[in-house]
């Protein structure tokens, strides 16, 4: 069994800044990651694909490569395309890897996995052809795949990026559908002047919407009744705007309304979590430092509260500062300078964070699905069924999971949690921290018997780290 | 349909290999990410679902949907966490009805 000081889940912004800065200390360190190569979604790929398509990816991605090469420490392991399946007293970590099932001990374990796209129920959202934005730009980046004539559908700053990527790859989009509406940029004005802290995020913002404008990309605004319409497969998409219906033929169409922490892996520890009302999705709870109230646990990063890839680095490196000085590696007065400096950093990264939640909040339409539409997509159960849940008496997602299968499926509830909560709070007229979510359990992704039969307990000298 | 143009690929791939999906001999790019060779190749529904067995294609590229879930070599795997490789035997996951002991 391979034994270090911390065990870094996720080899993103947050996780590869968080195991440099823990290995320069003098930590041996583990960083375990789903994917064949480090980087994270944001900067999937970066190692291979900067120079091939950095142009069309832009800066934002290119600059990855700082913290991918920074991998590269006598201290730090990466251990690839290694899926973490289990947890176990904060300090034992599971995972599969080539067939094979393995186990890592660490004194403490650094969980930062990230974001997910937040859920985004409409009709027809199930049809081949329909793709989260995010699927678009990791296509994107991963395999320079992009749709021709896509519609992009939603609201937020990643529907601009990667639409101006696709101008910038010679492929614009068809049309942007966006639900945003004229009130919420006046609620989002208010947050303008202490966004200018972070000036820099607004201009590339406008930079964005030139570029689309250039491309003469069309664009509407405060779209709602929208439906992705086809036989077997995604064929047009309709919607309303100005109580005026249109309908877009298009076989590709990918849907964003912004990101939600990604928290399976949080929950599956039972760490605690809470409503986050300005960005409308469940946090672990942890302090400062990024400790969970398991104490040999911390997080970092999206998977905390969706604040960006600069942030997400800066948090890791808090959090190793803290780990460091937790296993004596770093005096508490040399963590607390270095703290202070970061943290400066951060709150000029988050600065322009409310305007752009109150700008560019998640859509109404897919918050409160109609009855008929798909809201758990692994056991297809529908908005109607988990209403009707409600009315036979089901408070949390945990019951109507038993009533309606909502969460049951292989995806383990990833893609239907936060919609089972809003349909069950909005039915109920309760708060969202007394909905609740779904508990997570081990195992956190599948696991095949045949790679549990082939779990490797023994110490490995190849595998040791010292 | 003309499925045909509906992705592109930027640079055209080095080197193919030959791989079989649900019977069908496919050339994808060699060490590329499965589904998304698939979808150049104009494979858009990778399975059908269990409950109803309406079509499904790749969602989230990322791991987390499991929607893109193909069978390879008897064991059911995400089309998107996978690597293209020579020989590859994809089949499409059973439906319903089909369900066996995995």
């Amino acid at each position: 069994m391979m034994q270090v000081d911390l065990i870094v889940i996720g080899a993103g912004p947050a996780g590869m800044a968080g195991a440099r800065l823990a290995a320069d200390a003098g930590l041996t360190v583990a960083i375990l990651d789903e994917q064949h190569r480090a980087g994270g979604q944001i900067y999937r790929d970066v190692d291979i694909v900067a120079s091939a398509r950095g142009d069309i990816l832009g800066k934002d991605y290119t600059d990855g490569l700082h913290l991918t090469r920074a991998l590269a420490h006598d201290n730090i392991r990466h251990i690839a395309g290694a899926t973490v399946w289990i947890i176990e007293e904060g300090t034992r970590v599971g995972y599969l890897q080539a067939g094979g099932a393995h186990v890592v001990t660490g004194k403490r374990i650094l969980i930062a996995t990230g974001a997910l796209e937040r859920p985004m129920p409409l009709p027809g959202w199930t049809l081949p052809g329909v793709m989260t934005a995010g699927a678009g730009q990791i296509l994107l980046k991963q395999s320079g795949v992009l749709p021709a004539q896509a519609v992009l559908v939603g609201a937020g700053p990643l529907l601009y990026l990667i639409a101006s990527q696709m101008v910038r790859a010679g492929h614009p989009p068809l049309a942007l559908i966006e639900t945003q509406t004229r009130a919420h940029s006046l609620r989002a004005a208010r947050h303008l002047p202490n966004a200018l802290r972070g000036w820099r995020y607004l201009v590339k913002g406008l930079s964005m919407i030139r570029t689309l404008r250039q491309a003469g990309v069309q664009r509407f605004t405060a779209a709602s009744e929208i439906a992705v319409e086809g036989e077997g497969r995604a064929e047009a998409v309709s919607f309303t705007v100005s109580g005026k219906r249109h309908r877009l033929i298009c076989q590709t169409v990918l849907l964003h309304h912004g990101v939600v922490p990604n928290t399976q892996m949080a929950r599956a520890l039972d760490i605690p979590h809470h409503w986050d009302a300005a960005q409308h999705c469940f946090v672990p709870k942890r302090d400062d430092w990024g400790r969970s109230p398991q104490t040999s646990v911390f997080l970092a990063g999206d998977g905390t509260g969706i604040s960006g890839a600069k942030a997400a680095a800066l948090e890791g490196q808090i959090a190793a500062l803290d780990i460091a000085t937790d296993l004596g590696a770093m005096a508490a007065d040399q963590r607390d300078a270095q703290a202070a400096i970061l943290r400066r950093a951060k709150s000029v990264e988050l600065a322009a964070r409310p305007f752009l939640d109150a700008a560019y909040p998640p859509f109404a339409g897919a918050l409160a699905p109609a009855d008929d539409t798909i809201i758990c997509r692994c056991e297809e159960v529908r908005a109607g069924d988990i209403r009707a849940c409600a009315t036979l008496g089901c408070t949390g997602p945990n019951q109507t999971k038993a009533f309606s299968r909502a969460g049951m499926g292989p995806c383990q509830g990833r893609y239907c949690g936060l919609t089972v909560t809003e349909l069950l709070a909005q039915a109920n007229g309760k708060t969202y921290d007394e909905t609740g979510a779904y508990r997570v359990r081990a195992p956190i992704k599948p696991v095949t018997l045949g790679e549990l039969s082939k779990m490797t307990t023994q110490t490995n000298e190849s595998e040791r780290h010292d | 349909m003309s499925t045909a143009l509906t992705f592109l690929e930027l640079t055209p791939p080095s080197r193919t290999v030959r791989v079989e999906f649900d019977g069908q001999p496919l050339d994808l790019p060699l060490g590329a990410n499965l589904a998304a060779a698939l979808m150049v190749a104009g494979v858009h529904t990778l399975r059908k679902t269990p409950v109803s067995g309406a079509p499904r294609g790749a969602f989230c590229m990322m791991g987390a949907c499991f929607d893109c879930l193909v069978d390879i070599d008897g064991v059911t795997r995400q089309a998107c966490m996978q690597q293209v490789t020579e020989g590859l035997v994809i089949r499409r996951t059973k439906t319903a009805g089909q369900n066996d002991a995995s």
